[in-house]
Protein backbone atom coordinates (compact mmCIF):
# COMPACT_ATOMS: atom_id res chain seq x y z
CA UNK A 1 0.00 0.00 0.00
CA UNK A 2 2.82 2.40 0.85
CA UNK A 3 4.44 1.54 -2.46
CA UNK A 4 1.13 2.13 -4.27
CA UNK A 5 0.78 5.60 -2.77
CA UNK A 6 4.45 6.46 -3.34
CA UNK A 7 4.26 5.30 -6.94
CA UNK A 8 1.13 7.38 -7.55
CA UNK A 9 2.81 10.46 -6.04
CA UNK A 10 5.88 10.09 -8.23
CA UNK A 11 3.73 9.49 -11.28
CA UNK A 12 1.70 12.62 -10.51
CA UNK A 13 4.89 14.58 -9.99
CA UNK A 14 6.27 13.59 -13.38
CA UNK A 15 2.90 13.91 -15.12
CA UNK A 16 3.13 17.65 -14.45
CA UNK A 17 6.06 19.87 -15.42
CA UNK A 18 6.96 20.46 -11.75
CA UNK A 19 9.03 17.31 -11.29
CA UNK A 20 10.96 17.86 -14.49
CA UNK A 21 11.55 21.55 -13.82
CA UNK A 22 12.87 20.94 -10.32
CA UNK A 23 15.14 18.18 -11.64
CA UNK A 24 16.40 20.35 -14.51
CA UNK A 25 17.05 23.37 -12.29
CA UNK A 26 18.81 21.15 -9.74
CA UNK A 27 21.03 19.71 -12.49
CA UNK A 28 21.83 23.19 -13.82
CA UNK A 29 22.67 24.65 -10.41
CA UNK A 30 24.71 21.63 -9.36
CA UNK A 31 26.75 21.66 -12.54
CA UNK A 32 27.31 25.39 -13.02
CA UNK A 33 27.52 26.62 -9.44
CA UNK A 34 28.58 23.67 -7.31
CA UNK A 35 30.81 21.64 -9.63
CA UNK A 36 32.49 23.53 -12.48
CA UNK A 37 33.61 26.55 -10.38
CA UNK A 38 35.35 24.21 -7.92
CA UNK A 39 37.15 22.47 -10.79
CA UNK A 40 38.32 25.83 -12.13
CA UNK A 41 39.50 26.87 -8.69
CA UNK A 42 41.30 23.57 -8.21
CA UNK A 43 43.02 23.79 -11.58
CA UNK A 44 44.09 27.37 -10.81
CA UNK A 45 45.91 26.34 -7.63
CA UNK A 46 47.04 22.90 -8.78
CA UNK A 47 50.55 23.96 -9.90
CA UNK A 48 51.32 25.27 -6.43
CA UNK A 49 49.85 22.26 -4.59
CA UNK A 50 53.07 20.32 -4.99
CA UNK A 51 54.72 22.72 -2.55
CA UNK A 52 52.39 21.53 0.24
CA UNK A 53 53.36 18.60 2.41
CA UNK A 54 49.82 17.08 2.36
CA UNK A 55 47.95 18.55 -0.61
CA UNK A 56 44.11 18.15 -0.84
CA UNK A 57 42.87 15.62 -3.42
CA UNK A 58 40.09 16.26 -5.90
CA UNK A 59 37.52 14.51 -3.69
CA UNK A 60 38.31 16.81 -0.81
CA UNK A 61 38.57 19.93 -2.95
CA UNK A 62 35.69 19.37 -5.39
CA UNK A 63 33.35 16.47 -4.53
CA UNK A 64 32.83 17.15 -0.82
CA UNK A 65 31.98 20.87 -1.26
CA UNK A 66 29.64 19.95 -4.11
CA UNK A 67 27.80 17.40 -1.97
CA UNK A 68 27.45 19.86 0.89
CA UNK A 69 25.96 22.40 -1.50
CA UNK A 70 23.51 19.80 -2.81
CA UNK A 71 22.40 19.42 0.82
CA UNK A 72 21.49 23.11 0.76
CA UNK A 73 19.71 22.50 -2.53
CA UNK A 74 17.56 19.90 -0.71
CA UNK A 75 16.55 22.61 1.75
CA UNK A 76 15.15 24.57 -1.19
CA UNK A 77 13.56 21.62 -3.02
CA UNK A 78 11.73 20.05 -0.06
CA UNK A 79 9.41 23.05 0.55
CA UNK A 80 8.31 23.02 -3.11
CA UNK A 81 7.54 19.30 -3.12
CA UNK A 82 6.08 19.13 0.38
CA UNK A 83 3.25 21.39 -0.81
CA UNK A 84 1.97 18.49 -2.86
CA UNK A 85 2.43 15.79 -0.26
CA UNK A 86 -0.64 16.21 1.93
CA UNK A 87 -1.79 19.86 1.84
CA UNK A 88 -2.67 19.84 -1.81
CA UNK A 89 -4.45 16.49 -1.54
CA UNK A 90 -6.43 17.88 1.34
CA UNK A 91 -7.31 21.05 -0.54
CA UNK A 92 -8.29 19.15 -3.69
CA UNK A 93 -10.39 16.76 -1.58
CA UNK A 94 -8.44 13.78 -2.90
CA UNK A 95 -7.19 12.87 0.57
CA UNK A 96 -10.66 11.42 1.17
CA UNK A 97 -9.88 8.68 -1.35
CA UNK A 98 -6.84 7.61 0.66
CA UNK A 99 -8.55 7.87 4.05
CA UNK A 100 -11.64 5.93 2.86
CA UNK A 101 -9.48 3.14 1.43
CA UNK A 102 -8.42 0.22 3.61
CA UNK A 103 -5.13 1.93 4.37
CA UNK A 104 -3.87 3.14 7.75
CA UNK A 105 -2.75 6.72 8.39
CA UNK A 106 0.76 5.34 8.92
CA UNK A 107 0.77 3.81 5.46
CA UNK A 108 -0.44 7.07 3.90
CA UNK A 109 2.29 9.09 5.61
CA UNK A 110 5.00 6.54 4.79
CA UNK A 111 3.86 6.46 1.16
CA UNK A 112 4.17 10.24 0.94
CA UNK A 113 7.55 10.13 2.69
CA UNK A 114 8.90 7.42 0.37
CA UNK A 115 7.87 9.41 -2.72
CA UNK A 116 9.52 12.63 -1.52
CA UNK A 117 12.66 10.83 -0.35
CA UNK A 118 12.91 8.91 -3.61
CA UNK A 119 12.82 12.19 -5.52
CA UNK A 120 15.61 13.65 -3.35
CA UNK A 121 17.68 10.51 -3.84
CA UNK A 122 17.15 10.93 -7.55
CA UNK A 123 18.61 14.42 -7.21
CA UNK A 124 21.51 12.75 -5.35
CA UNK A 125 22.40 10.95 -8.56
CA UNK A 126 23.52 14.30 -10.03
CA UNK A 127 26.58 14.81 -7.77
CA UNK A 128 27.35 11.08 -7.99
CA UNK A 129 27.49 11.21 -11.79
CA UNK A 130 29.44 14.46 -11.82
CA UNK A 131 31.94 13.09 -9.30
CA UNK A 132 32.38 9.92 -11.34
CA UNK A 133 33.15 12.09 -14.40
CA UNK A 134 36.30 13.20 -12.56
CA UNK A 135 37.75 9.76 -13.23
CA UNK A 136 38.54 11.24 -16.65
CA UNK A 137 41.43 13.12 -15.06
CA UNK A 138 42.17 11.59 -11.68
CA UNK A 139 41.15 9.23 -8.94
CA UNK A 140 38.53 9.68 -6.20
CA UNK A 141 38.94 9.03 -2.52
CA UNK A 142 36.09 6.51 -2.39
CA UNK A 143 35.80 6.56 1.40
CA UNK A 144 35.26 10.31 1.53
CA UNK A 145 32.98 10.14 -1.49
CA UNK A 146 30.83 7.42 0.10
CA UNK A 147 30.62 9.34 3.40
CA UNK A 148 29.35 12.42 1.59
CA UNK A 149 26.76 10.51 -0.43
CA UNK A 150 25.68 8.59 2.68
CA UNK A 151 25.28 11.88 4.49
CA UNK A 152 23.15 13.25 1.64
CA UNK A 153 20.94 10.14 1.70
CA UNK A 154 20.29 10.51 5.43
CA UNK A 155 19.86 14.28 5.20
CA UNK A 156 17.39 13.85 2.33
CA UNK A 157 15.26 11.42 4.33
CA UNK A 158 15.21 13.69 7.39
CA UNK A 159 14.29 16.80 5.39
CA UNK A 160 11.58 14.89 3.50
CA UNK A 161 10.07 13.72 6.79
CA UNK A 162 9.95 17.30 8.11
CA UNK A 163 8.31 18.40 4.84
CA UNK A 164 5.64 15.70 5.11
CA UNK A 165 4.97 16.61 8.75
CA UNK A 166 4.42 20.29 7.91
CA UNK A 167 2.30 19.30 4.93
CA UNK A 168 0.11 17.08 7.11
CA UNK A 169 -0.50 19.99 9.48
CA UNK A 170 -2.19 22.44 7.11
CA UNK A 171 -4.52 22.50 4.14
CA UNK A 172 -2.88 25.48 2.46
CA UNK A 173 0.02 24.47 0.17
CA UNK A 174 1.59 27.94 0.27
CA UNK A 175 1.72 27.90 4.06
CA UNK A 176 3.29 24.46 3.88
CA UNK A 177 6.01 25.74 1.56
CA UNK A 178 6.75 28.84 3.62
CA UNK A 179 6.78 27.06 6.98
CA UNK A 180 8.95 24.22 5.65
CA UNK A 181 11.39 26.67 4.12
CA UNK A 182 11.62 28.70 7.33
CA UNK A 183 12.17 25.59 9.44
CA UNK A 184 14.77 23.98 7.19
CA UNK A 185 16.67 27.10 6.14
CA UNK A 186 16.58 28.45 9.68
CA UNK A 187 17.89 25.17 10.99
CA UNK A 188 20.59 25.06 8.32
CA UNK A 189 21.78 28.61 9.00
CA UNK A 190 21.84 27.94 12.74
CA UNK A 191 24.73 25.54 12.07
CA UNK A 192 27.18 28.27 11.13
CA UNK A 193 25.49 31.38 12.53
CA UNK A 194 25.94 30.14 16.09
CA UNK A 195 29.64 30.03 16.80
CA UNK A 196 29.47 28.46 20.26
CA UNK A 197 30.05 24.75 19.51
CA UNK A 198 28.37 23.59 22.72
CA UNK A 199 25.10 25.43 22.03
CA UNK A 200 22.00 23.21 21.95
CA UNK A 201 20.61 25.23 19.03
CA UNK A 202 23.68 24.49 17.01
CA UNK A 203 23.31 20.83 17.87
CA UNK A 204 19.77 20.88 16.47
CA UNK A 205 20.91 22.24 13.11
CA UNK A 206 20.33 19.80 10.25
CA UNK A 207 23.31 21.28 8.40
CA UNK A 208 25.75 21.02 11.29
CA UNK A 209 25.36 17.25 11.44
CA UNK A 210 26.47 17.05 7.84
CA UNK A 211 29.91 18.46 8.67
CA UNK A 212 31.17 15.06 9.84
CA UNK A 213 30.18 13.39 6.59
CA UNK A 214 31.77 16.33 4.73
CA UNK A 215 35.12 15.59 6.34
CA UNK A 216 34.71 11.86 5.84
CA UNK A 217 33.96 11.28 9.50
CA UNK A 218 30.98 8.93 9.85
CA UNK A 219 29.76 9.46 13.41
CA UNK A 220 26.94 7.32 14.83
CA UNK A 221 25.70 10.41 16.67
CA UNK A 222 25.09 12.18 13.34
CA UNK A 223 23.43 9.09 11.84
CA UNK A 224 21.24 8.76 14.93
CA UNK A 225 20.31 12.45 14.75
CA UNK A 226 19.05 12.15 11.19
CA UNK A 227 17.21 8.89 11.86
CA UNK A 228 15.59 10.24 15.03
CA UNK A 229 14.54 13.42 13.25
CA UNK A 230 12.99 11.29 10.46
CA UNK A 231 11.08 9.07 12.87
CA UNK A 232 9.89 11.95 15.05
CA UNK A 233 8.68 14.00 12.06
CA UNK A 234 6.84 11.02 10.59
CA UNK A 235 5.22 10.29 13.96
CA UNK A 236 4.01 13.88 14.10
CA UNK A 237 2.70 13.66 10.54
CA UNK A 238 0.66 10.53 11.37
CA UNK A 239 -0.86 12.22 14.42
CA UNK A 240 -1.68 15.33 12.43
CA UNK A 241 -3.38 13.33 9.72
CA UNK A 242 -5.43 11.37 12.24
CA UNK A 243 -6.55 14.64 13.79
CA UNK A 244 -8.64 15.32 10.65
CA UNK A 245 -10.70 12.24 11.46
CA UNK A 246 -11.05 13.08 15.13
CA UNK A 247 -11.71 16.81 14.94
CA UNK A 248 -13.24 17.16 11.47
CA UNK B 1 -32.15 -6.48 -10.29
CA UNK B 2 -31.61 -9.45 -8.06
CA UNK B 3 -34.33 -10.10 -5.53
CA UNK B 4 -33.67 -8.09 -2.37
CA UNK B 5 -32.05 -10.18 0.29
CA UNK B 6 -32.78 -9.48 3.91
CA UNK B 7 -29.15 -9.70 5.06
CA UNK B 8 -27.80 -6.44 6.36
CA UNK B 9 -24.63 -5.11 4.77
CA UNK B 10 -24.22 -1.90 6.72
CA UNK B 11 -25.59 -1.04 10.10
CA UNK B 12 -25.08 2.06 12.18
CA UNK B 13 -26.42 2.34 15.69
CA UNK B 14 -27.04 5.60 17.50
CA UNK B 15 -24.40 7.70 15.74
CA UNK B 16 -23.67 11.11 17.18
CA UNK B 17 -21.17 13.76 16.21
CA UNK B 18 -20.56 17.29 17.47
CA UNK B 19 -18.49 20.09 16.01
CA UNK B 20 -17.51 22.15 18.99
CA UNK B 21 -20.77 22.79 20.80
CA UNK B 22 -22.92 22.24 17.72
CA UNK B 23 -24.50 18.83 17.30
CA UNK B 24 -24.31 17.86 13.64
CA UNK B 25 -25.73 14.36 14.00
CA UNK B 26 -27.74 12.98 16.89
CA UNK B 27 -28.65 9.33 17.49
CA UNK B 28 -28.89 8.30 13.89
CA UNK B 29 -29.40 4.58 13.32
CA UNK B 30 -29.37 3.22 9.81
CA UNK B 31 -29.46 -0.17 8.22
CA UNK B 32 -28.71 -1.10 4.65
CA UNK B 33 -29.83 -4.39 3.16
CA UNK B 34 -28.19 -6.32 0.39
CA UNK B 35 -29.14 -5.18 -3.11
CA UNK B 36 -31.03 -2.19 -1.78
CA UNK B 37 -30.72 1.42 -2.90
CA UNK B 38 -31.42 3.67 0.06
CA UNK B 39 -31.74 7.42 -0.11
CA UNK B 40 -30.60 9.72 2.65
CA UNK B 41 -32.76 12.76 2.15
CA UNK B 42 -32.70 16.08 3.88
CA UNK B 43 -32.27 19.80 3.43
CA UNK B 44 -28.77 21.23 3.24
CA UNK B 45 -27.11 21.16 6.63
CA UNK B 46 -29.24 18.28 7.93
CA UNK B 47 -26.17 16.14 8.67
CA UNK B 48 -26.20 13.88 5.62
CA UNK B 49 -22.56 14.42 4.70
CA UNK B 50 -21.42 14.15 8.31
CA UNK B 51 -23.27 10.82 8.62
CA UNK B 52 -21.65 9.53 5.43
CA UNK B 53 -18.21 10.66 6.55
CA UNK B 54 -18.70 8.65 9.74
CA UNK B 55 -19.95 5.59 7.84
CA UNK B 56 -16.83 5.64 5.63
CA UNK B 57 -14.29 6.19 8.40
CA UNK B 58 -13.46 9.77 7.44
CA UNK B 59 -14.79 11.15 10.67
CA UNK B 60 -14.76 9.56 14.11
CA UNK B 61 -18.22 9.51 15.73
CA UNK B 62 -18.50 10.72 19.32
CA UNK B 63 -21.00 8.00 20.03
CA UNK B 64 -22.38 4.92 18.35
CA UNK B 65 -21.30 1.86 16.43
CA UNK B 66 -20.86 1.08 12.75
CA UNK B 67 -20.60 -2.40 11.27
CA UNK B 68 -19.89 -3.13 7.61
CA UNK B 69 -20.56 -6.74 6.60
CA UNK B 70 -20.41 -7.55 10.30
CA UNK B 71 -16.97 -5.93 10.76
CA UNK B 72 -16.78 -3.11 13.29
CA UNK B 73 -15.50 0.02 11.52
CA UNK B 74 -14.01 1.56 14.65
CA UNK B 75 -12.32 -1.62 15.93
CA UNK B 76 -11.06 -2.96 12.61
CA UNK B 77 -11.07 0.01 10.22
CA UNK B 78 -8.94 -1.57 7.49
CA UNK B 79 -11.04 -4.74 7.24
CA UNK B 80 -14.30 -2.76 7.32
CA UNK B 81 -13.22 -0.12 4.79
CA UNK B 82 -12.32 -2.84 2.29
CA UNK B 83 -16.08 -3.49 1.97
CA UNK B 84 -16.97 0.14 1.20
CA UNK B 85 -16.82 2.24 -1.93
CA UNK B 86 -17.27 5.95 -1.30
CA UNK B 87 -17.86 8.90 -3.57
CA UNK B 88 -17.65 12.07 -1.47
CA UNK B 89 -19.54 15.26 -2.25
CA UNK B 90 -16.55 16.53 -4.22
CA UNK B 91 -15.18 13.68 -6.31
CA UNK B 92 -11.60 12.88 -5.23
CA UNK B 93 -9.99 13.12 -8.65
CA UNK B 94 -6.31 13.52 -9.43
CA UNK B 95 -6.63 15.86 -12.38
CA UNK B 96 -3.20 15.05 -13.80
CA UNK B 97 -3.86 11.29 -14.05
CA UNK B 98 -5.65 9.55 -16.89
CA UNK B 99 -8.87 7.64 -16.19
CA UNK B 100 -7.01 4.33 -16.53
CA UNK B 101 -4.19 5.37 -14.22
CA UNK B 102 -6.65 6.71 -11.69
CA UNK B 103 -8.81 3.59 -11.62
CA UNK B 104 -5.76 1.34 -11.43
CA UNK B 105 -4.56 3.35 -8.45
CA UNK B 106 -7.97 3.23 -6.77
CA UNK B 107 -8.19 -0.54 -7.32
CA UNK B 108 -4.69 -1.16 -5.93
CA UNK B 109 -5.41 1.08 -2.99
CA UNK B 110 -8.49 -1.00 -2.19
CA UNK B 111 -6.50 -4.21 -2.28
CA UNK B 112 -7.37 -5.55 -5.73
CA UNK B 113 -4.59 -8.03 -6.54
CA UNK B 114 -2.31 -7.41 -9.51
CA UNK B 115 -3.73 -10.33 -11.46
CA UNK B 116 -7.30 -9.07 -11.21
CA UNK B 117 -6.44 -5.40 -11.70
CA UNK B 118 -6.97 -5.12 -15.44
CA UNK B 119 -10.30 -6.92 -15.38
CA UNK B 120 -11.54 -4.82 -12.44
CA UNK B 121 -10.63 -1.54 -14.16
CA UNK B 122 -12.19 -2.64 -17.44
CA UNK B 123 -15.39 -3.75 -15.71
CA UNK B 124 -15.72 -0.48 -13.82
CA UNK B 125 -15.12 1.55 -16.98
CA UNK B 126 -17.65 -0.53 -18.86
CA UNK B 127 -20.35 -0.08 -16.22
CA UNK B 128 -19.79 3.65 -15.92
CA UNK B 129 -19.54 4.33 -19.64
CA UNK B 130 -15.91 5.40 -19.51
CA UNK B 131 -14.59 2.97 -22.12
CA UNK B 132 -13.73 5.66 -24.68
CA UNK B 133 -12.05 8.11 -22.35
CA UNK B 134 -9.64 5.72 -20.58
CA UNK B 135 -6.53 7.48 -21.86
CA UNK B 136 -7.67 11.04 -21.23
CA UNK B 137 -6.69 13.11 -18.23
CA UNK B 138 -9.35 13.54 -15.57
CA UNK B 139 -8.78 17.29 -15.52
CA UNK B 140 -9.95 17.78 -19.11
CA UNK B 141 -13.09 15.63 -18.87
CA UNK B 142 -16.56 17.16 -18.64
CA UNK B 143 -18.30 17.29 -15.29
CA UNK B 144 -20.50 14.33 -16.21
CA UNK B 145 -17.54 12.13 -17.07
CA UNK B 146 -15.68 13.26 -13.97
CA UNK B 147 -18.65 12.22 -11.87
CA UNK B 148 -18.72 8.83 -13.62
CA UNK B 149 -15.02 8.43 -12.90
CA UNK B 150 -15.83 9.19 -9.26
CA UNK B 151 -18.50 6.48 -9.24
CA UNK B 152 -16.19 4.05 -11.10
CA UNK B 153 -13.60 4.62 -8.38
CA UNK B 154 -16.20 3.66 -5.77
CA UNK B 155 -17.15 0.37 -7.43
CA UNK B 156 -13.84 -0.74 -8.96
CA UNK B 157 -13.03 -3.11 -6.08
CA UNK B 158 -16.57 -4.52 -6.20
CA UNK B 159 -17.52 -3.56 -2.65
CA UNK B 160 -20.77 -4.81 -1.10
CA UNK B 161 -21.58 -1.30 0.14
CA UNK B 162 -21.43 1.80 -2.08
CA UNK B 163 -21.92 5.22 -0.50
CA UNK B 164 -22.54 8.17 -2.81
CA UNK B 165 -22.77 11.71 -1.46
CA UNK B 166 -24.97 13.85 -3.72
CA UNK B 167 -23.92 12.03 -6.90
CA UNK B 168 -25.99 14.16 -9.30
CA UNK B 169 -25.22 17.66 -8.06
CA UNK B 170 -24.06 20.00 -10.81
CA UNK B 171 -25.04 17.75 -13.71
CA UNK B 172 -27.40 18.58 -16.57
CA UNK B 173 -30.78 16.75 -16.82
CA UNK B 174 -29.55 14.16 -19.33
CA UNK B 175 -26.48 13.38 -17.25
CA UNK B 176 -28.69 13.14 -14.16
CA UNK B 177 -30.83 10.51 -15.89
CA UNK B 178 -27.75 8.55 -16.91
CA UNK B 179 -26.24 8.67 -13.44
CA UNK B 180 -29.56 7.61 -11.89
CA UNK B 181 -29.78 4.64 -14.27
CA UNK B 182 -26.19 3.80 -13.37
CA UNK B 183 -27.00 3.91 -9.66
CA UNK B 184 -30.01 1.65 -10.16
CA UNK B 185 -27.84 -0.85 -12.04
CA UNK B 186 -25.23 -0.75 -9.27
CA UNK B 187 -28.01 -1.41 -6.76
CA UNK B 188 -28.55 -4.90 -8.15
CA UNK B 189 -25.24 -6.27 -6.94
CA UNK B 190 -24.28 -3.81 -4.22
CA UNK B 191 -26.10 -2.00 -1.45
CA UNK B 192 -26.17 1.68 -2.24
CA UNK B 193 -26.68 4.57 0.13
CA UNK B 194 -26.99 7.89 -1.64
CA UNK B 195 -27.66 11.31 -0.24
CA UNK B 196 -29.63 14.03 -1.92
CA UNK B 197 -31.81 16.98 -1.19
CA UNK B 198 -33.89 16.37 -4.30
CA UNK B 199 -37.11 14.46 -3.59
CA UNK B 200 -37.88 13.13 -7.08
CA UNK B 201 -34.38 11.68 -7.15
CA UNK B 202 -35.20 9.45 -4.20
CA UNK B 203 -38.45 8.39 -5.82
CA UNK B 204 -36.69 7.64 -9.10
CA UNK B 205 -33.76 5.65 -7.75
CA UNK B 206 -34.35 4.36 -4.24
CA UNK B 207 -36.08 1.41 -2.60
CA UNK B 208 -35.98 2.95 0.85
CA UNK B 209 -35.81 6.46 2.14
CA UNK B 210 -34.32 7.92 5.30
CA UNK B 211 -35.13 11.55 5.95
CA UNK B 212 -32.79 13.63 8.09
CA UNK B 213 -33.46 16.98 9.65
CA UNK B 214 -31.31 18.94 12.07
CA UNK B 215 -29.12 15.91 12.69
CA UNK B 216 -32.01 13.57 13.48
CA UNK B 217 -33.41 10.75 11.43
CA UNK B 218 -37.07 11.78 11.28
CA UNK B 219 -38.44 9.19 8.87
CA UNK B 220 -37.37 5.76 7.62
CA UNK B 221 -39.57 3.70 5.36
CA UNK B 222 -39.80 2.07 1.96
CA UNK B 223 -40.62 4.23 -1.05
CA UNK B 224 -43.99 2.46 -1.09
CA UNK B 225 -44.60 3.65 2.47
CA UNK B 226 -43.72 7.18 1.47
CA UNK B 227 -46.17 7.02 -1.44
CA UNK B 228 -48.94 5.77 0.85
CA UNK B 229 -48.23 8.56 3.24
CA UNK B 230 -48.96 10.94 0.40
CA UNK B 231 -52.41 9.48 -0.10
CA UNK B 232 -54.88 11.87 1.44
CA UNK B 233 -58.41 10.53 0.79
CA UNK B 234 -59.25 13.52 -1.34
CA UNK B 235 -60.58 13.85 -4.87
CA UNK B 236 -60.08 16.69 -7.28
CA UNK B 237 -63.29 17.10 -9.32
CA UNK B 238 -64.27 19.57 -12.06
CA UNK B 239 -67.71 20.06 -13.67
CA UNK B 240 -68.97 22.38 -16.47
CA UNK B 241 -72.26 23.03 -14.64
CA UNK B 242 -71.40 22.30 -11.04
CA UNK B 243 -73.92 21.28 -8.43
CA UNK B 244 -74.40 23.07 -5.14
CA UNK B 245 -71.75 21.99 -2.57
CA UNK B 246 -74.63 20.96 -0.32
CA UNK B 247 -75.67 18.36 -2.92
CA UNK B 248 -72.19 16.88 -2.70
CA UNK B 249 -71.97 16.73 1.09
CA UNK B 250 -75.20 14.73 1.01
CA UNK B 251 -73.39 11.84 -0.72
CA UNK B 252 -72.48 9.15 1.83
CA UNK B 253 -68.79 9.13 2.76
CA UNK B 254 -68.03 12.70 1.79
CA UNK B 255 -66.97 14.71 4.81
CA UNK B 256 -65.92 18.01 3.37
CA UNK B 257 -66.13 19.95 0.10
CA UNK B 258 -63.81 22.81 -0.68
CA UNK B 259 -64.38 25.09 -3.67
CA UNK B 260 -61.14 25.78 -5.51
CA UNK B 261 -62.53 27.85 -8.38
CA UNK B 262 -65.52 27.93 -10.74
CA UNK B 263 -66.63 24.30 -11.02
CA UNK B 264 -63.50 22.97 -9.29
CA UNK B 265 -63.73 21.18 -5.94
CA UNK B 266 -61.62 19.25 -3.49
CA UNK B 267 -63.79 16.50 -2.04
CA UNK B 268 -62.56 14.89 1.18
CA UNK B 269 -64.00 11.50 2.14
CA UNK B 270 -63.83 8.84 4.84
CA UNK B 271 -61.05 6.26 4.16
CA UNK B 272 -63.57 3.41 4.11
CA UNK B 273 -66.05 4.99 1.67
CA UNK B 274 -64.64 6.08 -1.69
CA UNK B 275 -67.42 8.19 -3.35
CA UNK B 276 -65.98 8.08 -6.90
CA UNK B 277 -68.69 5.75 -8.29
CA UNK B 278 -71.48 7.74 -6.69
CA UNK B 279 -70.08 10.99 -8.10
CA UNK B 280 -69.92 9.52 -11.62
CA UNK B 281 -73.51 8.22 -11.43
CA UNK B 282 -74.86 11.53 -10.14
CA UNK B 283 -72.98 13.57 -12.75
CA UNK B 284 -74.49 11.51 -15.55
CA UNK B 285 -77.98 11.55 -14.03
CA UNK B 286 -78.02 15.32 -13.45
CA UNK B 287 -75.97 16.35 -16.47
CA UNK B 288 -73.32 18.25 -14.46
CA UNK B 289 -70.82 17.72 -17.28
CA UNK B 290 -67.92 15.97 -15.54
CA UNK B 291 -64.55 17.13 -16.88
CA UNK B 292 -62.06 15.80 -14.38
CA UNK B 293 -61.95 13.43 -11.45
CA UNK B 294 -58.70 12.27 -9.89
CA UNK B 295 -57.33 11.28 -6.49
CA UNK B 296 -55.42 14.17 -4.97
CA UNK B 297 -51.95 13.45 -3.54
CA UNK B 298 -49.98 15.54 -1.23
CA UNK B 299 -46.88 16.42 -3.19
CA UNK B 300 -43.64 14.94 -1.93
CA UNK B 301 -42.66 18.45 -0.97
CA UNK B 302 -45.69 18.71 1.28
CA UNK B 303 -44.87 15.39 2.95
CA UNK B 304 -41.29 16.49 3.36
CA UNK B 305 -42.23 19.84 4.84
CA UNK B 306 -44.72 18.15 7.16
CA UNK B 307 -42.12 15.68 8.40
CA UNK B 308 -39.39 18.21 8.91
CA UNK B 309 -41.66 20.82 10.46
CA UNK B 310 -43.23 18.43 12.94
CA UNK B 311 -39.73 17.54 14.05
CA UNK B 312 -38.82 21.18 14.39
CA UNK B 313 -41.77 21.91 16.64
CA UNK B 314 -41.07 18.88 18.82
CA UNK B 315 -37.57 20.15 19.33
CA UNK B 316 -37.87 23.78 20.34
CA UNK B 317 -34.39 23.91 21.88
CA UNK B 318 -32.60 22.96 18.70
CA UNK B 319 -29.30 24.75 18.29
CA UNK B 320 -29.03 27.63 15.90
CA UNK B 321 -27.80 26.51 12.52
CA UNK B 322 -25.01 28.25 10.71
CA UNK B 323 -22.64 28.10 13.64
CA UNK B 324 -19.15 27.88 12.28
CA UNK B 325 -17.10 24.76 12.65
CA UNK B 326 -14.09 25.00 14.90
Amino acid sequence: MMATIARKDLRSLFATPLGWIVLAVAAFITAFYFFLPWIDAYLAIEPRLGELANPPGITEAIVAPMCRSVGLLFVLIVPILSMRAVSEERRNHTLTLLVSAPVSMTEIVLGKFIALTAFLWLVCCLPVLMALSLYAGGRLDLGLFAANIGGLVLLGAALAAVGVAVSASTRNPIITAVVTLCLLLGSWIMGFAITDPSSILRYLSVGDHYEGFYRGLVDTADIAFYLLLTVAALGLAIRRLDRDRLQG
Amino acid sequence: MSPPDSTSTLSAVSLARRFGSRSAVRHVSLELKQGEVAGLLGPNGAGKTTTMQMLTGNLAPHHGQIAVMGVDLLQAPKAAKAHIGYLPEIAPLYRELTVDEYLRFAARLHGVRAGALKAAVEAAKERCGLAEVGRRCLGVLSKGYQQRAGIAQAIVHNPPVVILDEPTVGLDPIQIREIRALIRSIGGAHSVLLSTHILPEVEATCDRVHIMHHGHLVYSDSIQGLRERRHEHRLLVEWRTPPEPSALTAIPGITEVATLGPGRFHVRFRPDADPTDALLRLSLAHGWGLQLIEPAHASLEEVFVKLTQSEATEEPDRPTTGASRP
